[in-house]
């Protein structure tokens, strides 16, 4: 009996060994975040950073169907600003009275426009993948914000000698890269049809965005505002629910208390 | 229930008279109904179900009136709900949730009633009524976890469903029969839809019956012995409903816990992607409550046999009671019983975490083992009864309780007075 146990157990660590060896896609590194624990909020100025990034950056494939032009009042935007803001996106709406479709300005109760018409023209402009929608990027992937980030920050050139370094043992080695897709360590499968649009247009120094409050548009940091925007879109309420729910957990807390108490004085005969 | 107070009221009166309804609920869960004076707060997890399912119907009524039932919409008004709804996120939260914390405490109610033998004679039918009820939650929870249309909902469903491709010859009728068509689509979305509004109301049924058969012999309890006269018992009212609320309370700080800071803790990131026939997920695993069955399941290279198994872990709580021939409930007093309790509950877990996990290499290997240590469970605990010799037995529930309290006198002899 002892030596069959010995033997499973030494055949247990044989096997989780060498699916250890295999090639596993690194983790995303974990980031701090300010809508982070149980009081964290969204830091209002990254959110609208984040905006401009999405704005002048994913929008050009990427879609976010589930936010309209009037949840920007969430992060800091008065009336009047949604209202010159939707008015910029261009919207196809009808049919009017003649059965024809027009096209107007956008309003603050528009959501914000796709960039294709269609998935199929979609995918037909970007090499056959599919952008999918942002909306709720963040909640979709396992690992969360930390894993948009990732892949934000993730894109490199693939060294040519890329079999003899330690740094890229996670890959497997009949990996090659295929035309028109780009390396993205954190990415499963490692290559992706997105393009890398941020670390692309800036090169070094400057941004590809300009952010208005003067803030330095690095690549981390653009990366690190537009997955605080992406986690809002995602999850719009949570700061309305970590609020509710501290008042929530000290009512309940009180109440539950109370019923000690009276539980005690309930039993107090009998024990 | 102060009756003799309410029995004042001439409304009450005028009702009592013609429907004897309070005098009804006195003997169901007031002073009328005499419990035994020891239980734990493991006999808590029954009313705390209770309480998870009222909740469940509430906020799963409220959520239907903003729900779309459409393979097209489904997803989208999910969103809606999320976003626009007043408060919607949290009616879906605390439903999504209130799902997991339905499971953990019934879980937790199953293994105290296995670990003090509540299943046996006289209580049978109640545990056979109690095994129903889970068997109808399954089904409630795996048809609502189809209907926000995510990927997860989508390929799950068509994972188990396909299941029953397994029985022979008629196996793809059934399967069309039970999709209305050829695939998972609109039509699946409707009758689980349907379904799932539907099965609730029967578990309401059920657990009726399941506190009617309850009212017969009342309560197990911890020592395993029937009350031996008034002085092991206390009226339910107001010693068990207190401590059931207080039991509520603490409930609750976890339930909202997670509802209010990691509503997504227990949920899988794919179903925040619309469903797409179209693209397979890498690993398409069950909600977590399902996973013991699911590696189970998956343990067995046949497909059938499989399936056999896995319906057949939970149908083999059905005849639990006459596996068990030792005539002693408690596993305080049976020494081999209670190892093999804690045994099983440990084979429970590895193969929950089994089920997370791709079929494949150790995990595969591991999960086979958990598998037939499962039912190894059952054959061991009938061979137990006839081997094993339990601790002697104490006279009755007052005898322990004297002897173990060591607090004053007086204070025992209050609760007789009163029953």
């Amino acid at each position: 009996m002892k030596r069959f146990l010995i033997g499973v157990l030494a055949t247990a660590c044989g096997l989780s060994l060498t699916t250890a060896e295999a090639a596993v896609t690194p983790p995303p590194p974990k980031q701090e975040w300010s809508f982070d624990g149980p009081f964290g909020t969204f830091d209002r100025a990254a959110l609208q950073r984040g905006l401009q990034v999405y704005q002048e950056v994913c929008s050009g494939c990427h879609s976010l169907k589930y936010v309209a032009f009037r949840n920007l009042a969430d992060i800091g935007y008065s009336q009047n600003e949604i209202k010159l803001f939707a008015a910029e996106a261009t919207v196809v709406d009808g049919p009017d009275d003649e059965g024809e479709m027009f096209e107007r300005d956008g309003l603050p109760s528009d959501y914000f426009p796709s960039p294709f018409p269609n998935d199929k023209a979609a995918a037909a402009a970007n090499n056959g993948a599919l952008p999918p929608d942002l909306s709720l990027m963040t909640k979709a992937r396992k690992g969360g914000p930390d894993y948009t980030y990732a892949i934000l920050t993730g894109f490199e050139e693939l060294p040519e000698n890329w079999k003899e370094l330690d740094e890229y043992s996670f890959l497997p080695r009949d990996f090659e890269l295929q035309d028109g897709l780009t390396f993205n360590r954190y990415f499963p499968g490692h290559q992706i049809a997105m393009a890398d649009q941020i670390a692309m247009a800036a090169p070094l120094a400057g941004g590809v965005v300009e952010y208005a409050d003067g803030t330095e548009a690095t690549i981390e940091q653009m990366s690190h505002d537009v997955t605080t925007f992406l986690m809002w879109t995602a999850e719009p309420k949570l700061e309305i629910r970590k609020a509710w729910g501290v008042k929530v957990m000290i009512f309940v807390f009180v109440l539950t208390v109370l019923l000690y108490f009276a539980k005690r004085k309930v039993w107090a005969d009998v024990h | 229930m102060s009756d003799q107070g309410m029995m004042n009221n001439p409304v009450i009166r005028w009702i009592e008279h013609r429907m004897p309804i309070f005098s009804f609920l006195n003997h169901s869960i007031g002073t009328e109904y005499p419990s035994p004076k020891n239980l734990s707060y493991w006999w808590n997890f029954g009313s705390l179900a209770g309480i998870v399912l009222v909740i469940m119907i509430v906020t799963g009524i409220m959520l239907a009136m903003q729900y779309t039932a459409h393979s097209d919409h489904a997803f989208d008004s999910v969103e809606r709900i999320m976003r626009d709804v007043n408060s919607g996120w949290l009616l879906r939260y605390v439903h999504m949730n209130g799902g997991s914390f339905f499971f953990i405490v019934v879980y937790i109610h199953i293994f105290r009633g296995m670990y003090y033998g509540s299943y046996k004679a006289p209580r049978e039918l109640l545990w056979i009524l109690g095994v129903i009820i889970l068997l109808l939650m399954m089904a409630t929870a795996f048809m609502g976890y189809v209907l926000p249309w995510g990927q997860m909902s989508y390929w799950g469903a068509k994972v188990i469903t396909n299941l029953f491709s397994a029985v022979p010859w008629v196996g793809d009728w059934i399967v069309t029969w039970l999709w209305g068509g050829f695939t998972v689509a609109n039509p699946t979305l409707n009758r689980f839809y349907a379904l799932h509004y539907l099965l609730p109301f029967l578990i309401v049924a059920m657990v009726i019956l399941h506190i009617w058969a309850l009212h017969q012999f009342g309560s197990n309890n911890p020592l395993g012995i029937e009350a031996k006269g008034p002085q092991d018992k206390i009226p339910f009212h107001p010693y068990y409903t207190v401590k059931d609320l207080y039991g509520m309370g603490v409930f609750l700080l976890v339930f909202f816990a997670v509802v209010f800071f990691a509503p997504n803790m227990l949920a899988e990131a794919d179903n925040n992607i619309e469903a797409n026939p179209l693209a397979t997920p890498a690993h398409i695993v069950p909600e977590w409550y399902f996973l013991p069955y699911y590696a189970i399941l998956r343990a067995i290279p046949h497909k059938l046999l499989g399936v056999v198994a896995m319906f057949g872990s939970l149908l083999i709580l059905l005849v639990l009671p006459w596996i068990d021939r030792s005539p002693v409930k408690s596993a305080k007093f049976r020494p081999i019983y209670k190892w093999l309790f804690w045994a099983f509950v440990i084979v429970c877990l590895v193969l929950g975490y089994i089920g997370a996990k791709p079929p494949e290499g150790i995990f595969l290997i591991v999960g086979q083992i958990a598998t037939a240590a499962y039912f190894l469970f059952f054959v061991a605990v009938y061979f137990l009864s006839y081997i094993e010799r339990p601790k002697p037995l104490p006279a009755s529930i007052s005898e322990p309780v004297l002897k173990g309290g060591g607090s004053p006198a007086g204070a025992q002899a209050k609760p007789m007075e009163k029953a």
